[in-house]
């Protein structure tokens, strides 16, 4: 393997050499953020270990943002959007693109501006760049969750979703969050300026397309070509009764070992059907109609998670619904 | 019991004095397209706040009080406000004078009660006269308030006021919410701040400038010098200001490269309010991008970028754009360079929708309509294509038959069978906004015949009131039964418009269809073919009965905007469009000929009398109604035996065959010129013959000869409907 790697960096062509002088690799990119934020007294945790489609599907996010405590987080997130994929030819579409999520509860006066600093700390003039918040408000209907903000443009360049979280998993928050979901490849490609993603140093001597392409052509493939409709409905049956069968436990009178009651568990499963549910969506498999239900389905899931999650932290079975029950 | 009376100002020179105010609320970035709504009302509310706490006399509210805004700012500038309120004497009475005093006029228990309670001494009471009797009365002055106490109560209830469409919290839920947080607020009023705090934020004296430009903490002494700090920092907070900047700077650029920017007024207007400090760059993109359609260009320029299309001398786009940034300028063009590539990456994306969805013919998308549900009772897009079929088959059968000779059945049906294709093409998920132009664009690279693309590519016009129509008849064909059959389905299911929502449009779909048929001038019966819409729903899926009554609502729903239609937009008003429709409005087309009739006669010498006498005719009709039947409405001429009657009954019959013979002609202004030579008749009618008379054979007659009247002149239409001032005074007068 040492020898190889070496080989590679020697057939650098020139022009390569040349790029490598404009710009973070995005692993720097990522590493930059990461440090900029811990500084800000940011947990730094790792991406979620279960398919998901966004960063904000990460429990470091859904349930961290319900409930009363204090908490900051950052974490990178490779987000997978089955619909998205292009099999590695579109230079700007991905099957799975990263995300670097932050999340800041509750939310600071001085969060834009904390925000922008960031920008500045991997290498972007603020004096010199159009920077602008341009209204957007973010909403997932699968985890009932939504939030007002805006997206971020750099030069005409969506890099941000910018969201003061107002709900999540239904149950309205207080305090208000602000989460932050950086377009980690399109900023990498931004700041090396480079028009395919796919041309993107990841490090010192990779590219993206070494790092991804296989990736991306396979998951592309599987998403539209392979995966078996029937199937992949039937593992969605699965996981949504599975899940079902782990919130419909929950304790009816207040017992020890609440906290060991499996709400972690039940929100995995959610995921799953999520994930499902998108690769169902891509595959061509969903109409318009059943749409709809099964993205129902899956919020029934995630708002009943929510609502046990907080009474679990609140050490009782049998708390009251929570005041901020949203519609 | 209290009357506050405005009394004398003991200190008039003191009331003289009046101070300014700026008032500014700094808030994180506002979405663009509401801030000048947010500003209108800003200031009306401040105007409601000011003149009824005596700040501003009501008549100079409107002139002294200046609101605005821009993305990170709302801002009011009022000026001459009064440094206090004036003193106001309030007139408070108590019990009767023979209840507060006793004989010898010593105060009763009831008076100094009364005295105790208003605070004064009881020697300060005094006796006013009131209709009831004598009564005991306090005077109490009020002393006015300063403004600046008045404001840290009023400027904050201000802000909590303005309504947004979705407002927020920021911090806790139990907090006070706006569009998006509050940062600062700035409220001095005659130099000095007006203390008060809205969501924990103090309102000081210190602004903020632009975002990365300016200082952070700017204090300023009033509005004075306010804009010009501002302007400093690199904030040009009235958006004028913004609006020439962009202006002046687009026409620099364009001219130097001899080009000309699209037109764009919402576009213009969006920018203006995006940006603090916009300038114009001008960036270029890869000329062979050209080679897609121009609405796929722009769309992608103008709804994603916001940037400005650019076109050559001879109308051609040019591969250069203009974005308006939010910085002085881009001196090192990285800027530009970012945007181009932004762009390039936008355009490459629509190059291969474009080269994708084109590898299949646009019909080839049909089958997957039937996955694409256009409303849960009412089955898929698939299914709407089939009513639409029919709809347009019919209405070119109709056309044809009614005399348009172009009118082409099989192409509308091959039309309105393509029309719903690019619902599930790749450019249209990518660009829902190029829905008809897109799958227009693509039956014309495939070689369909003109009439047909475009018929597709104009199927959702007109889109409103002053939208164009579609260029041809079999546009016109697939228009009409899209927006037909939305309609009467819609109304079949119950899902109509409420005041607040209509999610399907049905308001633009029925002003859509009163404008195609009435500025296309297509013959076509209005109940006909909402009948024909109610056959093909129930011949399709979902197979459903339309109801007499619901035909008759969705009739009423598109008269209404017919009306609306044509008093809007070709100045008619209510009352002659109501006295057309009244005689007759199935024909559209007619019956605003009818209009133009009634709207160049009803101001006439004769017709004024004329029409009130009609609408006196049919309340004399109305009284009777129940005591005639249909029987007698035959008139016995040997039974007229007034001289008056008989002259009415003659020159009815003779100036009926007259403007009949002119109406069917289509000469309507002519029989309604005919139609008022009936005047002398019937005024002498009137002024010699009692119609309500005791022998019932007589008056029965004499009704049915109105009736008859009434109901042969009325074809045109019913001049009842018509108001005007004399009309108003004679119909009184006739009670």
């Amino acid at each position: 393997m040492k020898t190889e790697f070496a080989k590679v960096g020697d057939t650098f062509s020139p022009a390569q050499r040349n790029m490598e002088t404009r710009g973070l690799s995005f692993q720097d990119l990522l590493l930059t953020l990461e440090h900029y934020w811990t500084a800000q007294d940011c947990i730094l945790q790792q991406p979620y270990d279960v398919e998901v489609g966004a960063g904000t599907m990460h429990p470091e996010t859904f349930l961290r943002v319900l409930g009363p405590d204090p908490y900051r987080v950052v974490y990178a997130q490779p987000s997978r959007r089955p619909a998205d994929g292009r099999y590695g030819e579109n230079p700007n579409r991905l099957y799975k693109h990263t995300q670097l999520q932050v999340i800041l509860k509750p939310s600071p006066a001085n969060a834009q501006d904390l925000y922008l600093n960031s920008l500045a700390a991997v290498g972007i003039n603020l004096k010199e760049h159009d920077i602008r918040f341009e209204e957007d408000n973010w909403e997932s209907p699968t985890l009932g969750a939504w939030g007002i903000g805006w997206q971020v443009l750099l030069d005409g360049l969506e890099i941000t979703q910018f969201t003061y979280f107002q709900q999540s998993g239904g149950i309205n928050l207080d305090p208000i969050s602000v989460e932050l979901t950086y377009g980690l490849d399109r900023i990498a490609a931004y700041l090396q300026g480079v028009d395919n993603v796919f041309d993107v140093r990841w490090s010192k001597n990779k590219t993206y397309r070494e790092v991804r392409l296989a990736e991306e052509r396979q998951f592309s493939a599987y998403s539209f070509d392979y995966a078996d409709a029937a199937s992949t409905r039937k593992q969605f049956e699965l996981n949504e009764a599975e899940a079902k069968r782990i919130l419909d436990a929950w304790p009816k009178s207040e017992t020890k070992n609440l906290n060991r009651f499996p709400i972690l568990a039940a929100y995995d499963l959610t995921l799953k059907c999520s994930h499902l549910f998108n690769l169902l969506d891509a595959r061509g498999a969903i109409s318009v109609t059943e749409r709809a239900g099964m993205i129902g389905r899956v919020r029934r899931l995630a708002v009943r998670v929510a609502e046990l999650w907080l009474r679990q932290q609140s050490g009782t079975a049998l708390a009251p619904e929570p005041p901020g029950r949203g519609a | 019991m209290s009357s506050p009376l405005k009394s004398k100002s003991p200190k008039p020179s003191a009331l003289k004095a009046s101070g300014d105010l700026l008032f500014e609320i700094g808030c994180e970035e506002i979405p663009a397209g509401m801030i000048l709504k947010a500003s209108a009302e800003l200031k009306a509310i401040l105007q409601k706040y000011f003149v009824s706490h005596g700040l501003l006399a009501e008549e100079q509210s409107g002139t002294s009080i200046d609101t605005f805004g821009a993305p990170r700012r709302l801002v009011a500038i009022v000026r001459k406000i009064r440094l206090r309120q004036e003193d106001v004497t309030r007139e408070v009475t108590g019990p009767p004078k023979s209840v507060a005093y006793d004989n010898v006029g010593e105060p009763t228990r009831a008076a100094m009660s009364f005295a105790e309670k208003q605070g004064i001494p009881v020697s300060k009471l005094s006796i006013v006269n009131t209709p009831k009797g004598e009564y005991v009365a306090a005077k109490q002055i009020v002393v006015g308030k300063p403004a600046a106490e008045i404001l840290a109560t009023v400027l904050p209830q201000a802000i909590q006021e303005i309504s947004w469409p979705r407002s927020m919290y920021w911090t806790r839920a139990d907090s006070s919410r706006f569009i998006r947080p509050i940062r600062w607020i700035v409220a001095v009023f005659a130099g000095r701040v007006a203390p008060f705090s809205f969501a924990s934020v103090h309102a000081g004296n210190q602004t903020e400038g632009h975002r990365f430009l300016g200082k952070k903490n700017i204090p300023v002494s009033g509005p004075d010098d306010y804009e010009e700090k501002l302007k400093k920092n690199f904030v040009l907070c009235r958006p004028e200001a913004r609006r020439k900047k962009i202006e002046a700077e687009i026409h620099t650029l364009t001219a130097r490269k001899q080009l000309r920017a699209h037109e764009d007024a919402d576009l213009l207007k969006l920018v203006t309010y995006l940006n603090e400090y916009p300038s114009v760059i001008m960036g270029e993109f890869d000329s062979s991008f050209l080679a897609l359609p121009e609405e796929i260009l722009i769309t992608v320029m103008r709804g994603h970028q916001k940037y400005f299309g650019l076109e050559t001398r001879n109308g051609e786009l040019a591969p250069h754009f203009l974005a308006i940034i939010n910085l002085p300028g881009d001196t090192k063009g990285m800027v530009r360079a970012g945007h181009e590539r932004v762009l390039r990456a936008r355009f490459s994306d629509a190059q291969f929708f474009w080269e994708t969805d084109l590898k299949r013919p646009l019909g080839d998308y049909l089958p997957k309509l039937a996955a694409v549900t256009y409303e849960s009772r009412l089955g898929s897009y698939a299914d709407k294509v089939d009513r639409m079929r029919e709809l347009a088959r019919w209405l070119a059968e109709q056309w044809f038959s009614g005399g348009v000779s172009h009118a082409d059945v099989a192409g509308s049906d091959r039309a309105a069978e393509l029309a719903k294709c690019d619902l599930v093409t790749e450019m249209v998920r990518e660009f829902p906004e190029l829905q008809g132009i897109v799958g227009g664009l693509y039956a014309r690279d495939q070689h369909e015949p003109e009439e047909i693309w475009q018929a597709v590519y104009d199927h959702y016009k007109p889109s409103g009131m002053d939208d164009a129509l579609p260029r041809n008849l079999t546009g016109c064909a697939v228009s009409l039964a899209d927006k037909l059959d939305s309609l009467v389905a819609c109304f079949a299911v119950g899902a109509v418009p409420t005041g607040s929502s209509d999610p399907f449009a049905l308001r633009r779909a029925a002003l859509g269809v009163a404008k195609i048929i009435l500025e296309r001038k297509l013959p076509l019966s209005l109940s006909a073919a909402i009948s024909a819409a109610s056959k093909s729903l129930k011949d399709h899926a979902p197979k459903i009965e339309v109801s007499e009554a619901v035909q008759k609502q969705v009739l009423d729903f598109l008269l209404e905007r017919a009306r609306f239609l044509l008093k809007e937009k070709r100045g008619f008003a209510y009352d002659e469009i109501n006295a057309a429709f009244a005689a007759s409005a199935d024909d559209l087309v007619d019956a605003a000929e009818r209009i133009v009739a009634v709207k160049a006669i009803r101001n006439t010498k004769n017709f004024i009398p004329l029409a009130a006498s009609f609408k006196r005719i049919r309340n004399i009709l109305e009284k009777s109604a129940g005591k005639l039947d249909k029987a007698q409405l035959e008139v016995e001429p040997e039974l007229l035996w007034e001289p008056a009657e008989r002259e009415l009954h003659a020159s009815a019959q003779k100036i009926g065959a007259e403007a009949t013979r002119r109406k069917k002609a289509g000469k309507y202004r002519e029989a309604l010129e005919v139609i008022s030579e009936l005047r002398p008749s019937v005024d002498k009618f009137f002024d010699n013959v009692l119609v309500m008379v005791e022998d019932s054979r007589v008056r029965k007659n004499r009704l049915a000869l109105l009736g008859n009247l009434l109901k042969e002149f009325s074809t045109i239409a019913d001049f009842s409907e018509l108001v005007s001032e004399d009309a108003k005074d004679l119909s009184q007068q006739s009670h």
